[in-house]
């Protein structure tokens, strides 16, 4: 790892500042992504500033018709939490291992973007916003490219805040040595709809219109059956071709719908 | 250079680090505690588990800094008075260990996993040790000495 001046951020425009002032600055929350890159010397910022010490992105706010959570709530925190909804509660206990889950968290999580994380597709699923210290961005509008968001240079996720759904689950199949999604599903009757989320498929995770279109009609596992997701644009690699990734994503929309009953 | 300073197995301690310095390499290097291990150094293994807090983490996946002001205990503290814990106890009784590489992390994780699931079934202990691996023994002792520990621990 490369050396760097550590700072920590009292307040949200203390951290904002820190990060203007700094030649090539980054924020750091739970460690467990960022720490793995500095490690690898994939990245040599100049100053990191920890998140840890700022109220304002701590706690979980259940509204009366969406729960709030803020950016560095731990994935064990809302996996212990009765004011999650179950669905999203399942998609953090199912994130890495117990020690992971006591330090990485929902805002690095979502900041990150990576191709198999789980977040992204309760995010996308669920309809959620993601709130910055500059603005509201839409979930649809959030998840970009591979490791790509909607976030400026400098800006910090505040908290994500989840719609309520009637029925909602999510189906993950794990690599088993790394427990990232190898493909993951979220299924929601969300307030506008039926909305299908899809992580690990592709560079990062995205709605799945057909799956959406079929269920719409019919919300039932059965009403997949005849629909194939084409491999083109799947990802391929030593855990999985993009033959059987597009095979899973219709088994694991299968899944999640049976579980969200 | 930063001064870090927190309490390990209850001790108050300080010292100065590099701003990038693991909490691993403090534990070690620092304050010469050698028994908690680096496996792999890639946040996989699980052979740095402490505590912090209280909540089991890996030390080589967390900056000195990160864990300033904050309340470590590292496998060092967990006998008391000459007595080991229970959890030790019970992987001796069971002979949950072999070489004895992973066994100061699976410890850490194997006390945090009872201290959050009192009466944890076996495949809760083996869900709850995903974090942690093992070449030696296959599992099955370590789950047998969790399922020994988690009735004395309660009792
Ligand atoms: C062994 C292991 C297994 C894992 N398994 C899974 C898994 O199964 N599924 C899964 O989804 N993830 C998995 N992860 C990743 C884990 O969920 C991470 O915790 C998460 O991706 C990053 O969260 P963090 O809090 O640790 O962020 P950090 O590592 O601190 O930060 C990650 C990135 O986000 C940025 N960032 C952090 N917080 C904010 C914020 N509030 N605003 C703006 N930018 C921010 C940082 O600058 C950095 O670029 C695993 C990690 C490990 C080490």
């Amino acid at each position: 790892m490369y050396n760097f001046n550590f700072q920590s951020a009292s307040s949200l425009d203390d951290a904002a500042a820190k990060l203007a002032a700094a030649e090539d600055g980054t924020v750091i929350a739970g460690g467990q992504t960022l720490l793995p890159v500095l490690k690898q010397r994939l990245a040599n910022p100049s100053d990191v500033v920890d998140l840890s010490g700022i109220a304002d992105l701590k706690g979980i706010k259940a509204g009366a018709d969406s729960v709030t959570i803020g950016a560095m709530v731990t994935h064990a925190e809302v996996a212990g939490s009765s004011d999650v909804p179950a669905a999203l509660r399942a998609v953090a206990e199912g994130i890495g291992d117990p020690q992971v889950r006591n330090r990485g968290t929902l805002g690095g999580s979502v900041a990150n973007n990576d191709p198999a994380a789980d977040y992204p597709a309760a995010l996308l699923g669920l309809g959620a916003t993601i709130t910055t210290n500059q603005r509201d961005i839409a979930a649809d509008d959030f998840f970009t490219g591979l490791f790509e968001t909607a976030l400026n240079d400098g800006e910090i996720i505040k908290s994500v805040t989840f719609p309520n759904a009637t029925k909602a689950a999510y189906a993950k199949f794990p690599n088993p040595a790394s427990r990232y999604a190898m493909v993951g599903v979220f299924v929601a009757q969300a307030a506008d709809g039926v909305r299908v989320a899809v992580t690990g498929a592709t560079e990062c995770a995205h709605r799945g219109p057909k799956l959406e279109a079929a269920l719409s009609g019919n919300w039932s596992a059965d009403a997949l059956d005849g629909i194939s997701i084409p491999p083109e644009h799947l990802n391929s690699d030593i855990h999985a071709s993009a033959e059987y990734r597009a095979h899973l994503v219709v088994v694991m929309a299968k899944r999640a719908v049976a579980a969200a009953g | 250079m930063p001064t870090v300073s927190m309490t390990v197995n209850g001790q108050a301690v300080s010292g100065e680090v590099e701003d990038r310095t693991l909490l691993v390499e403090f534990i070690r290097e620092n304050l010469n505690l050698t028994g908690t291990h680096v496996g792999c150094d890639t946040s996989q293994c699980g052979a740095c588990v402490v505590h912090v807090n209280g909540d089991s983490m890996k030390s080589c996946t967390m900056l000195a800094m990160q864990a300033n002001g904050a309340e470590v205990t590292t496998i060092e503290g967990l006998a008391q008075g000459g007595e080991m814990h229970p959890m030790q106890q019970a992987f001796h009784d069971n002979h949950g260990l072999q070489c004895g590489f992973c066994t100061p992390g699976m410890l850490m994780s194997a006390i945090d996993l009872v201290a959050k699931n009192p009466d944890p079934d076996e495949t809760t202990i083996r869900e709850q040790l995903e974090g942690n691996i093992c070449r030696c023994t296959g599992y099955h002792n370590i789950v047998k000495a969790v399922q020994q520990a988690a009735k004395t621990m309660g009792g």
